[in-house]
């Protein structure tokens, strides 16, 4: 497996009236060629601003990045010029947006706007340019692309131009694919029929996709590896069995707790208790410390490091430190460990502790 | 499961439990804010703004207090003293505002040369009459005539365009249709023929600015009314058993305050305009009567030989409506919802 | 659509009638006579002057006469120049005023726009600053307060261009144009500044970007007709603007221009020409509203297909 996306020590800055958010306060993942990471988290945890910052897609003059490194097949994408950045931009690298109702220009014919990367990064003439547009919207699944390809974007549904979306983003056969919550404003058949799509096309294309969301549900349904970000940090990484089945972080605990689940005989829905900490001022140590009933002197201090948990888990929490005290997560994560072959609830068919 | 980090030595203390009550984390920290202090907090970084209530402040004084200061009446005729430029005492030493003035093509100190003693600060007219006491009088007539005028509007554009939303159905129908005809006539159209039926002077000129004037305001009223009547806090309110009459006081006119304040600051310099437009053509306020209008007027006539009678008119006028101008686009920026984030 | 435009044209008529019908009224009650000019004759020639103009008959049968008239197009006969149609006396008027008028949109809405874009592009730098300035400075600057000053400073002090009068062929125009066309530039900078800056914080110029656009692309291909359309809403506002202001500015530069008339048409007493200027000022500004109404449904893709108004 090879790491076609590297993120070192990200830290970025933006610059308000009010003084300097710290969006981003050191954030370390990579993507290997052909799978899906999953960012989950909740709003304002710095999930988007970290792929709009993969994409140097934030306003250049308020946000700052401050340190750390991301690397695209072996180039720093925080040092190279605009004007490399636009040819990475579509072609390398490219984005769906959350709302499919406003990310399409309502005065451009949706065949121009799915040909405007192909004719600007693939050496192409109109003719098969058009002809690779038809293509694409065959692709995504738009019915009668011929003469549709003339259509504005108000002619079309939400679900349909979420795929119309997609289509412009796989225009030029990008390595990366970056899908900032695609799911989150249409109706729930339709998100379905959308993830469906995106798996459909990955199989086809090997394409690696980071999968943003606050969805657990899609996570599970899409990902290979997921990364759990609260304040501006990732606090937990590992695949998606080991962030289900065997989650370690405090906070994780609180997200998997709080998705309801069918299988459960307890009704009562779980709400982690709090708000997110403030970024202007962000807190010492832990930052979900302050909502955390688990939380300990240290974490008020010092920011917790990554340990290990497996070679391919990892948590920043005080509660893996050898000195920490044992404690019990609570019984919803229990039940789920108990599921996880190496977890410390890990029940045998024949029962007992390990 | 222990990792295998290098894992420093820490102290049993750093690990004992602190309990946090959660729920503090989620107080609101901002105090609430009633109305006009969010709209001053607001207000308050826009600088444009800020200078230009100073500079407003500052000519609507001069405006009270400025006929009075230097001793000349406004309507005193002194045919002797007639056609001096500004002498400004204390300056006049720099070479500005020391009453030289061109004669036949040439410079000369017209004080000298008529043996004037006396100072006026922005010269005279060609009747002798003090430029600096007809300036300040001229303003308040213009600031009056402007704010009754921004006045009126609100009051009838509101009455009407609330009514009409309000009670919507038939009577909205027919408020409307008449709406629908007034706002096809164009206002200069209006205006002017308003004002040549009726007997020149102050009265004529707030009537023809307000005939049509109050349609703005009444579409936007009424488009508020509309929006808010049907939101759920006005139901609540009515399932509640309130009455009309506070619904609108209690529910409907704090919503609609700040959109009512920001068309009315749009309406007065507006109003300005409209007055020295008519005054300028000549059918606005009839002499010796001063307005900005007339002083423009006046000033353009003998703009060729004493363009100093010109240039104060026109400095208060256009300061005049840069900072109504300005203060609208603060307030709009403070106090429409849309603009926060 | 067409049942929409059938309505609107009706609504155009019935206001052109009530405008017509208010003015003719509004005139009888005016001091001073229309013939006050004729002054020096005795009765018997002044009934004869009377019976020609047709002001010897009763109100309400001449109200009939002129809205007779008025619907073949025939606005009456002048009082103050003997004799003359005032069909003909608005026609040799209206060249120089179309050409004032016409100059001063294209000049004023195309430097405003690219003034409008250039603040948007430089948000919140000293180009943003400088012509929002610039653009508070054209809409409170009253527009005969500025042709004074254009007039003062370039013709009479500098001697650059005439200081007025409409025998200089393009020379003639340069100043008074210049004087117009400050209302429609400062609004229209300000209305694309603040359409383009909207339409600049976009999702859909997110993604644009995101597709690898450059800065001209992003500017030129996606933002700008976006940012465009709306402006046609100000057409009607700015075209009501360019009236009044033609009333002043022509008096300035002493153009021989249907503003001009008007405004000596009311110092004459001039009935005739003071309601032909009024219906002709009032029938234009009535369809150029009119006509941005239709244009904007044919322009913005959003409506041109649903159909009514968006």
């Amino acid at each position: 497996m090879t790491n076609i996306l590297e993120v070192k020590d990200l830290e970025l800055s933006f610059h308000t009236f009010a003084g300097e958010v710290k969006a981003i306060r050191g954030v370390n993942f990579d993507l290997q060629k052909g799978e899906t990471l999953a960012i989950v988290g909740e709003s304002g945890s710095g999930k988007s601003v970290t792929t709009k910052s993969i994409m140097r897609l934030l306003p250049e003059s308020s946000a700052e990045y401050k340190n750390g490194e991301i690397l695209f097949e072996g180039r720093d994408l925080t040092k190279i010029s605009e004007k490399d950045m636009q040819k990475i931009r579509g072609k390398d690298i490219s984005m769906i947006f959350q709302d499919p109702m406003t990310s399409l220009n309502p005065t451009m014919t949706i065949g121009r706007q799915i040909m405007e990367p192909i004719l600007k990064h693939q050496k192409l003439n109109k003719s098969a340019a058009r002809k690779k547009t038809i293509e694409l919207l065959n692709l995504v699944g738009i019915p009668n692309a011929e003469n549709r390809y003339k259509m504005y974007p108000h002619q079309f549904s939400g679900g349909q131009r979420q795929r119309i979306v997609i289509a412009i983003a796989l225009a030029c056969n990008p390595k990366v694919l970056i899908a900032d919550e695609p799911t989150t404003a249409l109706d729930v058949t339709i998100q379905a029929q959308i993830l469906e799509l995106m798996k459909d096309i990955q199989k086809k294309t090997d394409t690696s996709i980071i999968f943003i969301t606050h969805d657990l549900g899609v996570v599970a349904n899409v990902a290979d590896r997921v990364a759990v970000m609260y304040g501006g940090r990732i606090v937990e990484i590992g695949t998606v069995d080991e962030i289900f089945y065997n989650p370690q972080h405090p906070y994780t605990w609180g997200l998997l707790s709080s998705m309801p689940s069918m299988d459960l005989e307890d009704q009562k829905l779980y709400a982690i208790p709090g708000t997110p900490p403030d970024l202007l001022n962000p807190p010492k140590g832990d930052a979900f410390a302050l909502r955390s009933e688990y939380a300990m002197k240290i974490d008020m201090e010092r920011q917790p490091p990554f340990f290990k948990v497996s070679d391919t888990h990892y948590a920043a929490t005080w509660l893996l430190h050898s000195q920490a005290p044992q404690v019990e997560p609570p019984a919803l994560i229990i039940e789920r460990m108990k599921t996880f072959k190496g977890s410390r609830y890990y029940v045998e068919q024949t029962g007992g502790t390990v | 499961m222990r990792n295998e980090n290098e894992q420093e030595k820490l102290t049993p203390e750093d690990f004992e439990r602190v309990t946090i009550d959660a729920h503090h984390s989620e107080r609101i920290e901002k105090p609430s804010l009633s109305f006009w202090q969010d709209a001053w907090l607001g207000l308050r970084k826009n600088k444009a703004a800020i200078v230009s209530m100073i500079i407003l402040l500052v000519v609507i004084i001069m405006a009270l207090i400025g006929p009075h200061l230097n001793g000349h009446a406004g309507d005193a005729q002194n045919l002797r003293h007639a056609n001096l430029p500004p002498k400004i005492p204390g300056i006049e030493a720099t070479g500005f505002f020391d009453g030289d003035g061109k004669l036949a093509g040439k410079t000369v100190n017209l004080y000298e040369m008529k043996k004037v003693d006396e100072y006026y600060w922005f010269g005279t007219d060609g009747l002798g009459r003090d430029l600096f006491t007809r300036l300040w009088e001229g303003t308040r007539v213009s600031l009056f005539i402007a704010f009754v005028a921004a006045a009126i509007d609100m009051v009838i554009g509101v009455a009407y365009g609330g009514i009409s939303g309000y009670f919507g159905g038939r009577t909205d129908d027919i408020m409307q249709r008449v709406v629908e005809i007034l706002i096809g006539i164009p206002t200069l159209i209006v205006v002017i023929l308003m004002i040549m039926i009726m007997d020149p002077g102050i009265t004529a000129i707030i009537v023809a600015i307000t005939i049509t004037g109050w349609i703005g305001m009444s579409r936007i009223v009424r488009a508020q009314t509309l929006k808010y009547k049907s939101q759920e806090f006005v139901l609540a309110s009515r399932t509640l058993g309130a009455k009309d009459g506070k619904i609108i006081t209690k529910h409907l006119l704090p919503n609609m305050l700040g959109i009512i304040i920001i068309n009315t600051m749009f309406t007065i310099p507006n109003a300005i305009f409209f007055e020295a437009f008519l005054s300028f053509i000549g059918i606005g306020l009839q002499p010796p009567a001063a307005s900005l209008g007339t002083l423009i007027n006046d000033g353009y006539k003998v703009m060729e030989n004493q363009p100093y009678v010109l240039l104060f008119p026109a400095i208060v006028i256009s300061v005049l409506m840069i900072a109504f101008n300005l203060i609208g686009d603060g307030l709009r920026d403070a106090l429409d919802p849309k603009m926060k984030d | 659509m067409v049942k929409y435009i059938g309505k609107r044209i009706v609504y155009m008529f019935i206001t052109l009638f009530l405008i017509a019908t208010a003015s003719f009224f509004l005139m009888q009650t005016l001091p001073g006579s229309p013939i006050a000019s004729y002054n020096k004759l005795n009765d018997t020639q002044k009934a004869i002057v009377e019976k020609k103009y047709g002001i010897d008959k009763p109100k309400p049968v001449q109200y009939a006469i002129y809205m007779k008239n008025l619907a073949k197009g025939d606005l009456g006969t002048s009082f103050v120049f003997k004799g003359k149609s005032v069909n003909d006396l608005l026609a040799t008027r209206l060249k120089p005023s179309l050409i004032l008028g016409a100059q001063a949109m294209v000049f004023g809405t195309i430097v405003g726009i690219l003034l409008g874009m250039l603040a948007a592009l430089k948000h919140n730098t000293f180009w943003d600053y400088g012509s929002t300035f610039f653009a508070i400075l054209g809409i409170s600057i009253p527009s005969f307060v500025f042709a004074s000053l254009l007039q003062y400073w370039i013709a009479s002090e500098w001697h650059l261009l005439p200081v007025g009068l409409w025998n200089d062929g393009w020379k003639s125009s340069v100043l008074p144009s210049l004087a117009l066309a400050m209302g429609p530039l400062a609004l229209s900078a300000r209305f694309i500044r603040t359409e383009m800056i909207e339409v600049l914080n976009s999702d859909y110029i997110m993604l644009a970007k995101a597709k690898g656009a450059n800065g001209f692309e992003i500017a030129f291909k996606h933002a700008f007709r976006n940012a465009l359309i709306p402006l046609i809403t100000v057409l009607g506002p700015l075209a009501a603007g360019l009236v009044t202001g033609s009333l002043v500015v022509e008096q300035i530069f002493a153009i021989p221009g249907i503003g001009e008339q008007f405004v000596s048409s009311i110092m004459t007493n001039d009935h005739a020409t003071i309601m032909g200027t009024t219906l002709l000022f009032s029938a234009f500004l009535i369809a150029v509203i009119f006509i941005v109404d239709i244009l904007y449904g044919v322009i913005d893709p959003r409506i041109r297909v649903s159909g009514g108004k968006g």
